[in-house]
């Protein structure tokens, strides 16, 4: 069922269940039990909370003889037990929860009768791991009950089809099964619109300081506002600006996921009960439960995304027959353009949901430890179960194999754990763990969710000013920060925490200490979430309306004098090409080329360019990349060698280029070892970090990075290396969008040499020199340098 | 020969290392993480961990079984260049005591043919309190020769004259520098001139930052350098530039 957000398809999912369990009638008192009827699968176990409670109302006051209960990580071991031995029809819970109830060995009793499975946001769902992990889930519900019916919830997304595809058995390896599909077509359309504001839209960053004053007047004049950023900074920021100009002082709150939990859920509390007039959050408040009576989106930022833009407008006006509204607020003038195609994709209605994932290997591992721990397994008979779901339909056996091997003992050429095997093959050619404690090991490592490292951050009394006292424990918790960026940090380093300006103590054992300063220019923290590519469907559209002056009409004054000048003193990128530009610059040499491919793809294009222009001898010192463009300087006359011919541009950006500068460059690749880490963790591997369970050094544990290197030295095929590449590919590296990107432009590469920098060009040099943390006073000094870059490019 | 030259040729023969005095006596940190001690030709290392996988592996974690391949591999590049008359294996040498035992017959070979023709001494450690099995060798909880002692655990006493001379490992010492905004944490030597704390030389094997409280056990607050092992040398730092994890 694929509905926008409002039409009410949670309900309409359960009404079938609802029936048939009423046509069954009550159990007798004493008698066994009917085991589980309907599972219901959301990602948020907030919102599997939610729609237990919105349906318990009517199911009560229909007085159905129906029993519902919810199932979470937070759910108490003896009602899990409970409900083990006394399964309630309806069961609400979460992708991970299966993954638990199925490696169970009562599994085969506990949904012998179940009848339908819903899933809630499958949109969501599905481009996760967590997917995967559900769809091999739901290949093994269909084995233990056969006529089971499963039914998706979904927003509207770009392939339908793909969905249905999920849903169902695929019985066939070369066609395509799809389950029926009912699509109710989108309400009122949404009234969206750009923010005019009367102050100059800058040339780069995020901050969107220029338009604060009129998201200010915004807030006021609606009931209540919901303000979407995409980063954990942005949000910080946006905050802490809105309550220094906040003369009325409106209840304005913050939301992210970083924020203590019990902190969230005092904001969703007062959302709900209309006692905020606005929330500044981030994708942390994307999805599901209904806040009440919002009336107005406010999109700060990049939408990223047509799709995701229209999730976040559908937050507002939950009734689907009038329209949502929502103003968007570029922060920069690219970011002008992007809001310009994503406006226009949001009035075709025109989707751009990534299509269906194939599953992942590391997942696999962990799925089949969790089969071998419920019932002994035929190898052959678990490989046509995988094969029969949608993600997994590509899986080979020998591949299969393999994943087994890993599972049983590392899968590592060199046998020589055989004697310390998890898996062992009996003389019935079935599969067992070889102990019960490999069954507690699994459950403490299930799931497919693997946070980055993380520390509380705990307000204490400053040692600064004197003191000499050590400083206090016992001060009060105000979230978790990523490991990583608080090693970043020296002691006396201020920023924005929880809406207030902290200054950094120091870290003891699991925590990172911090007090409260009054120092009114913090460094600003720069953690990683939520920091989406462009989509390739947004791209397209800004690629397309900077090769088409006639739409521009529709963008700012400022902005179109910007493309303008662009014509005349560059060119404008082709459609399909890509400009490459090539200026000296205070004794470097630049080339700035606009693939509008995300920065993913630009970063990693970005490091093999610099390797290879270092082959070539064009001593490249550095590059940057932002979402649109990516910028090489060096000291090297590029403009001189490409027109000449030395390194011709097609040579420098052929397709080998993924070849052996990649391999080389990710033997040392941060980013490679942090995808290797996951998937270890999620293989089974390594184990998790239990909270409570951990010993006080951080250290201990075995570092993954030590493990990728011994492996990429001793076993570079290792099957666990490989699912580690396929990560790389769709995520952190984003691989595949370059190698698009890269065949996109064979042949149709333009370059341009110029006497100086470009207006196109401005933005990009703007990001050089910004290391990931930033003060303001560095923002002046980049703001002095961004005068007279856009002197020069535009005089 | 005079002392001199023969001591001179002793120099000429080993690779280039960054010559220390530890308690009166000029030591050598080698960038592999050992020590040379040229005036008695040894050379001593510190945990190296071996059989550390096949030891989680016997709990159902499968780390990579190439980790005692690596780290003898890398020990017998440091022997082949120093060619020293003594080895001392400064305790943890095996990840648990029956590791020995189950040390595969190709390493098992390859220690032995280390070992030939040079004295061996494995010193204890709390991973491998007891004499490794079927191996060549000296086992002692402890060693003094001239003013050095060596041992495993270091003393937890500052500036005590009991301590001076103590060459040990056990803490896995790794220590962090950051520039321009990026931090880099390697293994490291950490001495005040009078004792030295070596870097873990086994594959697995991960470190404590010298920040950490355990070091304020041994030296004074930040009155100590450390050298951070680089690929082709050492980068010394004195404590009051390093920062925490």
């Amino acid at each position: 069922m694929i509905a926008p957000t409002g039409a009410g398809k949670t309900l309409a999912g359960f009404l079938p269940s609802l029936v048939e369990l009423e046509a069954r009638g009550k159990r007798k008192p004493g008698s066994a039990g009917n085991g589980i009827h309907t599972l219901y699968i959301s990602p948020l176990k907030a919102l599997a909370v939610d729609i237990a409670r919105n349906l318990e109302a009517p199911v009560s006051e229909m007085d159905l003889a129906v029993r519902l209960e919810t199932r979470t990580g937070d759910t108490p071991s003896h009602k899990r037990q409970r409900q083990k031995l006394n399964p309630p029809d309806i069961l609400l819970t979460t992708p991970e929860q299966i993954a638990l109830l199925l490696s169970d060995p009562a599994s085969a009793r506990m949904f012998a009768s179940l009848r339908t499975v819903i899933l809630d946001e499958l949109h969501a769902l599905v481009t996760s791991k967590r997917g995967d992990l559900l769809a091999l889930g739901l290949a093994r519900l269909r084995r233990l009950a056969p006529n089971l019916r499963t039914i998706g919830l979904s927003a509207t997304v770009a392939e339908p089809d793909d969905l249905r595809a999920y849903l169902v058995d695929q019985p066939d390896p070369d066609g395509r099964a799809l389950s029926h599909v009912v699509e109710v077509a989108g309400g009122a359309k949404p009234d969206i619109s750009i923010l005019d504001s009367e102050e100059r839209v800058p040339w780069s960053g995020h901050s969107s300081r220029y338009a604060i004053a009129d998201i200010y007047k915004l807030i006021k004049a609606h009931n209540v506002s919901l303000l979407f950023v995409n980063t954990r900074s942005q949000a910080e920021m946006v905050f802490q600006e809105l309550w220094r100009i906040n003369d009325d002082t409106l209840p304005i709150a913050l939301h992210h996921g970083s924020l203590d939990v019990g902190q969230r859920r005092k904001v969703e509390t007062a959302m709900a009960s209309g006692a905020l007039k606005a929330v500044v959050a981030t994708s942390s408040l994307d999805m599901g439960i209904d806040w009440g009576d919002i009336d107005l989106v406010i999109n700060i930022g990049a939408p990223k995304g047509a799709s995701r833009l229209a999730q976040r407008i559908g937050r507002a006006n939950h009734r689907m027959d009038e329209p949502s509204k929502a103003i968007l607020i570029p922060s920069n003038r690219f970011e002008v353009l992007e809001c310009q195609a994503a406006l226009a994709a949001s009035m075709r209605g025109d989707q751009d949901t990534p299509p269906l994932r194939q599953g992942a290997l590391d997942v696999l591992a962990q799925h089949l430890l969790g089969l071998a721990c419920a019932d002994p397994l035929d190898a052959l008979d678990v490989f046509n179960e995988m094969r029969s779901s949608e993600t997994y339909r590509h899986l080979d056996w020998e591949t299969f194999e393999r994943v087994l091997d890993f599972v049983a003992t590392g899968g590592y050429s060199l046998k020589s754990y055989d004697q310390y095997a998890k898996l062992r093959k009996g003389q019935d050619g079935l599969w067992r763990i070889s102990h019960p404690k490999i069954a507690q090991q699994y459950r403490l490592n299930v799931g497919t969710i693997v946070e980055a490292p993380m520390l509380k951050v705990r307000l204490v009394r400053s040692k600064a000013s004197g003191r000499r006292t050590p400083v206090g424990r016992g001060g009060r918790v105000l979230g978790e920060m990523e490991e990583y960026f608080l090693e970043q940090m020296a002691p006396g380093d201020t920023f924005l925490f929880g809406g207030e300006v902290v200054r950094f103590e120091g870290i003891r054992e699991n925590e990172a200490y911090v007090s409260r300063t009054t120092s009114d220019n913090p460094m600003i923290p720069s953690y990683m979430g939520g920091k989406f590519p462009l989509s390739t469907y947004l791209a397209e559209g800004v690629r397309t309306m900077l090769a088409t002056p006639e739409t521009w009409k529709a963008l700012p004054e400022q902005v179109r004098d910007w493309l303008t000048i662009q014509q005349e003193k560059s060119v404008l990128p082709a459609k399909d090409g890509l400009l490459v530009e090539t200026f000296p610059r205070a004794n470097k040499h630049y080339m700035v080329c606009y693939p509008f491919e995300g920065r993913l793809a630009h970063q990693t294009l970005g490091m093999l360019l610099t390797k290879r222009l270092e082959r070539l001898g064009a001593n490249p010192l550095g590059f940057v990349a932002n979402d649109y463009a990516l910028a090489v300087w060096g000291l090297g006359d590029l403009s001189l060698l490409f027109s000449s011919g030395r390194i011709p541009l097609d040579r420098l950006f052929e397709e080998d280029i993924l070849g052996d500068d990649l391999d080389a460059w990710l033997a040392e690749s941060s980013l490679m070892k942090r995808t290797f880490r996951n998937c270890a963790v999620i293989a089974g591997l390594i184990e998790r970090r239990h909270p409570g369970l951990e010993k006080s050094g951080r250290q201990v544990t075995v570092s993954s990075d030590l493990i990728y290197d011994v492996l990429r030295a001793h076993e570079p095929d290792h099957i666990l290396l490989k699912a580690t590449w396929n990560d790389a590919a769709e995520g952190l590296l984003d691989i595949s969008r370059l190698g698009e990107l890269l065949a996109r432009i064979r042949g149709r590469i333009t370059h341009t040499e110029l006497p100086h920098v470009s207006p196109l060009a401005v933005p990009i040099l703007l990001e050089i020199g910004k290391e990931p943390v930033y003060g303001e006073a560095m923002d002046t000094l980049l703001a002095e340098a961004a005068e007279e870059l856009v002197l020069e490019a535009m005089e | 020969m005079s002392a001199l030259t023969s001591h001179l040729r002793k120099y000429a023969a080993a690779p280039v290392c960054h010559d220390i005095q530890i308690n009166g006596q000029l030591v050598g940190l080698h960038d592999s993480g050992i020590l040379w001690w040229p005036d008695e030709s040894t050379l001593v290392v510190a945990d190296l961990h071996l059989e550390k996988g096949s030891s989680y592996a016997r709990r159902g974690v499968m780390l990579p079984p190439y980790d005692t391949g690596a780290t003898l591999e890398k020990l017998a590049g440091v022997i082949d260049a120093f060619d020293p008359a003594c080895v001392v294996c400064l305790g943890d040498s095996f990840h648990d005591p029956d590791g020995s035992d189950r040390l595969p017959a190709p390493y098992r070979a390859m220690l032995t043919t280390l070992q030939l023709g040079r004295e061996w001494i494995w010193v204890t450690g709390n991973h491998d309190p007891i004499a490794p099995v079927r191996l060549c060798g000296v086992t002692v909880d402890e060693i003094t020769i001239g003013p050095l002692t060596f041992r495993h655990e270091p003393i937890e006493k500052v500036g005590s004259t009991s301590t001076a001379g103590e060459i040990c490992g056990h803490l896995h010492p790794a220590a962090r520098v950051r520039r321009f905004g990026r931090s880099i944490r390697r293994a490291c030597f950490v001495t005040d001139g009078t004792r030295l704390v070596l870097p873990a030389f086994g594959a697995l094997t991960g470190g404590l930052n010298v920040t950490d409280e355990a070091y304020g056990m041994l030296f004074r607050r930040r009155q100590f350098s450390v050298f951070m092992l680089g690929n082709d040398r050492l980068f010394p730092f004195t404590a009051s530039r390093l920062v925490g994890d």
